[in-house]
């Protein structure tokens, strides 16, 4: 059995991203939840699957909270970054299998206000090894992890910092276009080149936000999702890979590749479509470099080929392949990239606003997580 | 060392699979795992090896030498404990064994840095119980 076009993301909703919710997460992800729900046309009662995130909420506080009278289906999907569309996967997995009807995947963090990137990644098992070998000697945070990835990528095809530049440039222009961005003002290569380096080749506007909010979705059959309120975003394939040496990047034989490209076939191949015919693409963007391996690992451009693709403006809007037209990680806020799925389902029914990619008909969503998980989704309007 | 000459860097905390490499460092000697079932020599320390499964682990020592793979140069401090360090360079390395170690590299300018360059494992002992392995440059044979 495949997974193709038997899920479709029925309801999404977000509440206000800042730097300082002044909230629990808990509540943040239930504010989120409801509006998922309700944008889906379900009742709370409805919902009888969820995926929580790592993040100290778990699905008892949504049985609790929401009235849930029999949830049938519970798990976590542990990829960091990749979570959310690895959700998405396991989703469609339970539904498929006649487990569950509606599943919430909610995503929510005090991530700017509360224990910052550096601190938190010491309790993650996921950087257990990494904990082990590799911090005590100052390798601490993802920034000085993976940027030897991007180091090796520059060596090797003569990848330049301004071409890593341009990613930041055009994400930040389609935040500013977004209604509830945290990064709102205009950046210039010549100001990403000026903003100070915080481990080499990374320099501060090559880092992602750290950020307070909370964003959630709603899973549904695809034969009940066209009943609902909303125009049903079919997931037309979805796949998650892992790299080679999951645990430290250290040890990958090809450092230059990611999970996602063991991950991309399998979801093309499901999808049955071709690269042509992605309209728009939200790319996970915890780092610039990240953002240009994943267009290659994809297939978007040959491996080596991610700068001059980036610098040819393929990746703005009203190029060959618009990404991360909400803004991103980089400047919208950082929601583990459930913000992404969210533009995703925004742009394929047609209410993205000032950065609707005209006629979108079909997108792709990836995750990239921990030492390079990746997860990636094919989705179309319904 | 902080100011009060605690030591307040992170520190690990080794494991029964990882005990015998942080105890070898302690003797400056770099000991990698060698599978007892087929030969094979694997870092960082793990109880199996991935290709013939076995669980019965060596240890030998590794040579020290190695070239450069990749790197970073490190600007911020993640940690308070690194802050008199910045900027430290941090390099990927493949030792002569065939496999990789990560490790502060001092005493080359960042300008100098390419893959391939040559450097080799030095010791240092940071706090009673706990020697860390750093790199420097090979000298020229
Ligand atoms: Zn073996």
């Amino acid at each position: 059995m495949s997974l193709r076009e038997k899920g479709a993301i029925t309801g999404v909703g977000e509440t206000a991203y800042s730097k300082e919710s002044g909230r629990s997460v808990l509540s943040l992800q239930l504010e989120a939840s409801l509006k998922a729900i309700e944008d889906a046309g379900l009742k709370p009662t409805d919902i009888d699957g969820v995926i929580p995130y790592a993040s100290g909420v778990v699905a008892e506080d949504f049985i609790t909270n929401l009235g849930l009278p029999d949830l049938r289906f519970s798990a976590v999907t542990p990829l960091g970054g990749a979570s959310c569309v690895a959700a998405v996967q396991c989703a469609v997995a339970a539904i498929a299998s006649g487990i569950c009807n509606h599943v919430l995947i909610p995503v929510g963090r005090n991530g700017a206000s509360q224990g910052r990137i550096g601190t938190r990644v010491q309790y993650m098992p996921q950087f257990r090894v990494v904990g082990e070998f590799e911090m005590p000697l100052g390798a601490i945070a993802p920034a000085q992890l993976y940027a030897p990835m991007a180091r090796r990528h520059m060596e090797l095809y003569g990848t330049t910092s301004q071409q890593l530049g341009e990613i930041a440039v055009s994400t930040r222009a389609n935040a500013i276009l977004n209604g509830n961005a945290v990064m709102t003002k205009p950046m210039s290569i010549e100001d990403h080149q000026a903003s100070r380096m915080i481990s080499d080749p990374f320099r501060l506007f090559d880092c992602s936000l750290e950020s307070d909010g909370a964003c959630a979705i709603v899973v549904s059959g695809a034969d009940r999702a066209r009943d609902l309120r909303r125009p049903p975003v079919v997931v037309m394939g979805v796949a998650e890979g892992h790299p080679d040496s999951p645990s430290v990047i250290t040890q990958r034989p090809d450092l230059t590749r990611l999970g996602v490209a063991k991950a991309a076939p399998r979801a093309f191949a499901m999808a049955g479509v071709s690269h042509d015919d992605i309209d728009v693409a939200e790319i996970y963007d915890c780092f610039t470099y990240i953002v240009m391996c994943q267009l290659e690992d994809l297939g978007f451009c040959k491996k080596g080929e991610g700068g001059p693709f980036v610098e040819s403006g393929a990746i703005r809007l009203g190029g060959k392949l618009p990404i991360n037209t909400h803004g991103g990680l980089l400047s919208q806020a950082h929601m583990v990239g459930m913000n992404h799925i969210a533009e995703l389902v925004r742009q394929l029914r047609g209410e993205a606003g000032k950065a609707q990619v005209a006629d979108a008909e079909i997108g792709l969503v990836t995750g990239y997580g921990d030492m390079g998980d990746g997860s990636v989704a094919i989705m179309r309007r319904g | 060392m902080s100011a009060t000459g605690i030591y307040n860097k992170l520190v690990p905390e080794p494991t029964p699979h990882s005990a015998p490499y942080w105890e070898g460092l302690n003797q400056r000697k770099l000991l990698l795992q060698k599978c007892q079932g087929c030969g094979k020599i694997r870092h960082y320390p793990q109880p199996m090896c991935a290709a013939c499964h076995s669980m019965e682990v060596g240890w030998v020592e590794a040579s020290g030498r190695g070239t450069i793979y990749s790197w970073t140069i490190t600007h911020h401090a993640f940690h308070p404990g690194v802050r008199q360090d910045l900027p430290y360079i941090l390099a990927t390395v493949v030792l002569e064994d065939g496999v990789r170690m990560n490790a502060q590299l001092r005493g080359v300018p960042a300008k100098t840095l390419c893959i391939g360059l040559p450097v080799r494992v030095a010791f240092e002992t940071v706090k009673e119980g706990l020697t860390l392995p750093y790199l420097i440059p090979e000298e020229p044979a």
